[in-house]
């Protein structure tokens, strides 16, 4: 099979300036900065897509004695891993974007909340820091940056989820509002930004917001580092452009069998085969008629997989990583599955199904925080598009 | 018991007595001790002077920090989707083999404790699994066996 990939190579171009870039910034005023970063269109690369600028904005706007930047490195998505390879190739692009935004808004502290499974990144890391500490005391300004390090739990990678963690407590999620541009870490205006979108932050610096908005489709503005798994014979990360068809990401990414692509991980979208040719990857994407959770997580399905093994690891992976704290998520993610091993044993009919659905539902309307909220979006395309394979 | 107060009152200088340094110095002592045992929250809520209820309900909340004794390597083998999907359970198998344990328990040498975990992050490079800090990746059960006996060989315990 010839590939032809439209790889772009902005993230992990080996950039040599990333002093003058800092510098060129720092002696650009605030409101430019952050107007830049609007037009730009850069959206979160974590999955939500709030607008960066705007965020950054908002904090800059609260008023408070002390604030925080800090830079989300809790990737557990099944199926991602391009946060590691940035922060292991590209580490000062994303600093740069966190002194950056410190200065925007006012924070002289910044923090990188790494998962407990990503320890082994810390060596290198801390030396990035070290020497960015000693780029900027050249500039004179003032801030620091720590690493924060998680110890195995998914749900700490929701930013409120986060802020207990940091503050010595047990991984569950706030209620929202307030939100962080308020109140975040130790409830002072904070900013949390994915590892990626920090990093995007420096090209648009160095490049100027217009190359960045000319990549992409509308609303889904610039390029994407996706982490692509499963039945491909190119595992890997890839940049890419938003906006390409899922059929043609097959095509270049696929075994030439894939009956299945899972967007966005466990917490994201199953879409069949039939559908491949009409599902846009981006923000808008009119995916199962629901906008697209854009993690960056790819995973390949092909014919010989029983997608019901699939949605049984998800929901096994829910189960665990439910932090317990609200009853829909916590008996919901366990319900999901007892149910479906029920209807697979033949002891439930198969429209036992449709009362799972309903369950699902109902997590997404009821559940606190974006996890059980999330449950549905898998269990729902998956036991919809493969109805068959849950019964028989 | 006095060593380990030694151990949390060094963790306590070196990372606060704040609240937000509960995590670090929790993490610090199960680094140490492979445990957290009920003595260890104790002190460290002592340390730290807040609640030991406090201290046990953070601790048990995170899947890295155990009350339990495990061995000096502990081997997360991933179980998420892309690892299940490129054999997983075959690796699974082998370690079982060689350790001659189940996941949950350690070796009677002490030197191993096996646990299934979720997603590493690694799924490029699926079945992936870390051994303490260290991600091995494209495990075959040839190479999970050349990896063991390697620790093995470090600790003067080899195979064969």
């Amino acid at each position: 099979m010839t590939r032809n990939l439209q790889r772009l190579d902005l993230i992990f171009k080996d950039e040599q300036d990333a002093e003058v870039v800092l510098a060129q910034t720092l002696a650009r005023p605030d409101e430019d900065i952050i107007n830049d970063l609007i037009i730009s269109g850069l959206k979160g690369r974590g999955g939500a897509g709030f607008p960066t600028g705007l965020k950054w904005k908002l904090t800059s706007e609260a008023q408070s004695d002390e604030k925080f930047v800090i830079c989300n490195a809790d990737e557990g998505e099944p199926g991602t891993f391009k946060d590691r390879e940035i922060l292991s190739r590209v580490s000062h692009k994303v600093l740069c974007g966190m002194a950056i935004c410190g200065r925007i808004i006012g924070a002289r502290q910044g923090y990188i909340y790494l998962r407990g499974e990503y320890k082994f990144l810390v060596p290198e890391l801390q030396q990035s820091i070290e020497r960015f500490h000693e780029l900027l005391k050249k500039h004179e300004l003032d801030f620091k940056v720590d690493i924060f390090m998680g110890s195995g739990a998914y749900i700490c990678g929701e930013e409120t989820a986060l802020f207990e963690s940091m503050e010595g407590k047990r991984g569950e999620p706030r209620n929202k509002p307030p939100y962080p541009t308020s109140k975040g870490y130790k409830n002072k205006p904070s900013v949390v930004n994915n590892v990626e979108t920090l990093a995007h932050t420096f090209s648009i610096f160095k490049y100027g917001p217009e190359k960045f908005r000319d990549l992409g489709v509308k609303d889904s503005r610039g390029s994407k580092v996706f982490s692509v798994s499963g039945d491909t014979p190119i595992p890997g990360i890839y940049e890419l452009e938003f906006g390409m068809t899922l059929q043609k990401f097959v095509d270049d990414f696929g075994d030439g069998d894939a009956k299945a692509v899972q967007v966005g991980g466990a917490s994201g979208f199953c879409v069949p085969r039939k559908k491949f040719e009409k599902t846009i990857i981006g923000y808008q994407g009119k995916l199962t008629g629901i906008s697209l959770p854009t993690g960056g997580s790819m995973m390949i399905f092909n014919s010989s997989r029983s997608m019901y093994n699939v949605l049984h690891n998800y929901l096994d992976f829910f189960v665990e990583e439910s932090c317990g704290q609200c009853t829909p998520c916590r008996v919901g993610t366990q319900q999901l599955l007892i149910g479906i091993e029920a209807v697979k044993r033949g002891e439930k009919s198969s429209a036992y199904l449709d009362k799972l659905l309903d369950l699902a539902e109902t997590m997404r309307l009821t559940a606190k925080c974006g996890l059980g909220q999330s449950v549905a979006n898998s269990f729902s395309s998956i036991v919809e598009n493969f109805r068959e394979e849950m019964i028989y | 018991m006095a060593k380990i107060q030694e151990t949390i009152r060094d963790l306590a200088d070196r990372y606060g007595r704040s609240k937000e340094s509960l995590l670090p110095i929790l993490q610090g002592v199960y680094e140490n001790y492979h445990a957290l045992t009920d003595e260890a929250m104790v002190e460290v809520a002592r340390e730290l002077d807040i609640s030991a209820a406090h201290v046990y309900g953070t601790a048990t909340f995170y899947s890295f920090l155990e009350s339990g004794k495990s061995g000096k390597y502990i081997i997360r083998l991933c179980k998420t989707i892309t690892c299940m999907m490129h054999g997983k359970n075959l690796i699974l198998q082998e370690l079982e083999d060689i350790l001659k344990v189940k996941p949950g328990q350690t070796t009677s040498d002490g030197l191993f404790t096996l646990k299934e975990t979720n997603c590493l992050g690694q799924c490029h490079k699926g079945p992936a699994m870390l051994i303490n800090d260290t991600p091995h990746t494209d495990l075959t059960p040839e190479k999970v066996r050349e990896i063991i006996n390697e620790y093995r060989i470090k600790e003067h315990m080899p195979l064969n």
